[in-house]
């Protein structure tokens, strides 16, 4: 049975700039079932990383978040005061950064700063937490976790302090786990460790996973469906085979093919044109259309509505690609 | 930590060595002490004699070394006015200085943290501005006027402070000590006020600019996502990194009140030991002078060896060797 953990309906958030209004999220909307592996996905600027605070409602000044619902668990979580989503924060919901090298506080040493969780989301006395914090360690693959957790973060390599910012993340068994990039600053090695890791853990403990990353192979290895994000605004959303196998809009299928393949014996990489657009001037029509390949009238006039064309398949497009192609 | 803590004191013997030689040989431009020593009518045989006497018919160099060996068995003379020890003089009054300096301290710190970390935190507030348009002022505002200004509104106007004087003393450790008496109290807090004003500004704009740094870096938003309260984030995570710059500020700032302790004292009639300087400068009484002089730069070398210390204990990247 597929029990839905997390439903996000319309989610605007917008940032007021004194340039003017960025719509950093323009109407997202998705749904993740208990112990499912989500992707976001999308170009730098496409409003996943805002997507991922939202949901936290760590969104800072001058951001705000304007409409929609984020329905966790059967509640609304735009409603609640600061004082009940810190009680979310880290014990049911929490958060895996990009850079592990600037996310762990320099001046705490590793067990206090996942002790820190247990502290403020469980009744474990001063023995047990160090006993968790122990097991944690050696969940994420640290040896003599007993030794570490003595040693502040500048002691640990990257790769091992991500590790630390995942025991940390797991501490208090959240239902949800938001991994913003949380391989993007880490070497390839490490990067496929960390994913397996977590793909692991998260199975293990039937735990859901947001994953945001503009990977598109980490996606394709990790997650059980993915949503893909442009200017804020869903283009495409569907299972990961659908999604990589037969990318139905335009965007997806020109992020799938900028992947540079081994067997190809082209002299230059292929690649989106142009960029994204300025968000303070969105183009008129579909936010996609300057740089789309497949462009028509129409595209640059009306805005497409997203829609179902396969079975949990939705596009936000005039003109979809068709699937066999 | 044994092996930096022997370097460092060999440092501090160095830097006072050198502060003794500066010391010793501005102090010997400053005039002839004989002159303001005997009687306007006396001979010229008179005034050899006296400088015989208090060995300034000496070279200039067996007079340091003589002045070193002396302080070397904690002698600095005697006051040419007192007729006592020169250092004796100064300890007896340390501990008036001493009060008013921590009292002052102790102020700055707990107005300024606070202020500054909120400050620092919610900048966009009013009234955040409106404590960095009052921490301006503090910096702005010439010292000694804003201690006059004190006695004019609080002693003269209202007369709910007493302007001068120490007020009623206790006994404790054997130093005599007036703030454990209420009337005592009484008496420190415009001195202290005036006297920590502009440490007090400085540290809170520190504190502010820190944590406004602070506040914006990765891991106060993990703390965040951790669901960490308010005042935990603030005060320990983000505090705690934001003071680094300011506690190296905070050290000299500790040495810059207690030299301003001098204007306080002579404003305030504090009988602390920078109103005995002015006095021994007045009267051109080089013992007390040049035994002051060297206090406070012991005092000095210390308070920076601390501060290099408490460093250790806040940041675990700073290695002391």
């Amino acid at each position: 049975m597929v029990e839905k953990l997390l439903e996000v309906k319309d989610l605007k958030t917008h940032f007021h700039t004194f340039k003017g209004i960025v719509k950093a999220v323009d109407g997202v909307s998705f749904k993740l079932n208990k112990g499912e592996i989500l992707g976001i996905v999308g170009e730098s600027g496409g409003g996943k990383s805002v997507t991922g605070f939202s949901i936290l409602k760590l969104i800072e000044d001058p951001g705000k978040i304007e409409n929609g619902e984020i329905i966790f668990n059967g509640e609304n979580l735009v409603n609640k005061s600061e004082r009940e989503m810190k009680e979310i924060r880290g014990s049911k919901i929490s958060m895996i950064f990009q850079d592990p090298m600037t996310s762990l506080n320099p001046l705490y040493t590793i067990q206090q700063q996942i002790e820190e969780v247990l502290k403020l989301h469980t009744d474990m006395n001063a023995k047990q937490r160090k006993q968790r914090c122990i097991n944690l360690l050696d969940d994420v693959g640290i040896p003599q976790p007993e030794a570490r957790l003595k040693s502040y973060p500048h002691q640990f390599s990257g790769g091992m302090r991500q590790r630390a910012i995942i025991a940390a993340a797991l501490a208090a068994e959240p239902e949800l786990i938001i991994a913003d990039e949380p391989t993007t600053a880490l070497d390839v090695t490490i990067q496929a460790q960390i994913l397996r890791l977590m793909k692991k853990l998260v199975k293990e403990k039937n735990t859901s996973l947001l994953l945001i990353t503009h990977d598109l192979a980490v996606v394709a290895e990790m997650v059980d469906r993915a949503i893909v994000l442009y200017c804020g605004q869903v283009m495409e959303t569907g299972k990961i085979d659908d999604l990589i196998h037969q990318p139905i809009h335009p965007y997806t299928y020109g992020l799938l093919n900028s992947i540079p393949r081994l067997d190809d014996q082209k002299k230059r990489l292929s690649q989106i044109e142009g960029m994204v657009p300025n968000m303070f001037e969105l183009p008129e029509g579909c936010n996609y259309s300057p740089r789309c390949d497949y462009c028509q009238e129409r595209c640059l006039q009306e805005e497409p509505k997203i829609r179902e064309i396969h079975e949990g398949h939705r596009v936000s497009c005039h003109y979809p690609l068709s699937r066999e192609g | 930590m044994f092996k930096y803590v022997t370097k460092r004191v060999y440092q501090m013997i160095l830097v006072l060595f050198v502060v003794s030689i500066i010391v010793f040989f501005v102090m010997s431009f400053t005039g002839d002490p004989v002159l303001m020593m005997v009687t306007p009518d006396a001979t010229q045989a008179q005034i050899d004699r006296a400088r015989m006497e208090l060995g300034l018919d000496k070279p200039l160099i067996t007079q340091y070394f003589i002045f070193v060996k002396n302080i070397l068995r904690g002698d600095f003379g005697k006051s040419y006015v007192f007729k006592q020890s020169a250092i004796k003089l100064i300890i007896e009054r340390m501990p008036a200085t001493l009060e008013l300096v921590f009292v002052s301290v102790l102020l700055s710190i707990i107005v300024a943290i606070p202020l500054g970390v909120f400050a620092g935190a919610f900048p966009n507030k009013k009234s955040s501005k409106t404590i960095m348009l009052g921490s301006l002022l503090g910096i702005s505002l010439p010292n000694f006027w804003v201690g006059m200004m004190l006695i004019f509104v609080f002693a003269v106007h209202f007369r709910v402070m007493p302007s001068s004087g120490r007020g009623e003393v206790v006994n404790f450790l054997g130093m005599r000590i007036s703030i454990f008496t209420a009337d005592g109290f009484k008496h420190i807090i415009l001195p202290a006020v005036m006297l920590s004003i502009q440490s007090l500004a400085i540290l809170l704009r520190l504190t502010r600019a820190g944590m406004m740094e602070v506040m914006k870096q990765d891991y106060i938003k993990f703390a965040r996502s951790k669901g960490v309260l308010q005042n935990s984030l603030l005060f320990q995570h983000a505090l705690k990194n934001a003071l680094i710059p300011v506690i190296t500020v905070f050290g000299i700032q500790i040495g810059k009140i207690i030299a301003f302790a001098t204007v306080t004292e002579t404003i305030f009639s504090w009988p602390g030991m920078g109103k005995l300087l002015i006095d021994s400068i007045n009267r051109s009484d080089r013992p007390v002078m040049v035994a002051y002089l060297m206090i406070v730069a012991f005092i000095f070398v210390l308070l920076n060896f601390i501060v290099d210390i408490v460093y250790t204990s806040i940041d675990p990247r700073i290695d002391l060797r």
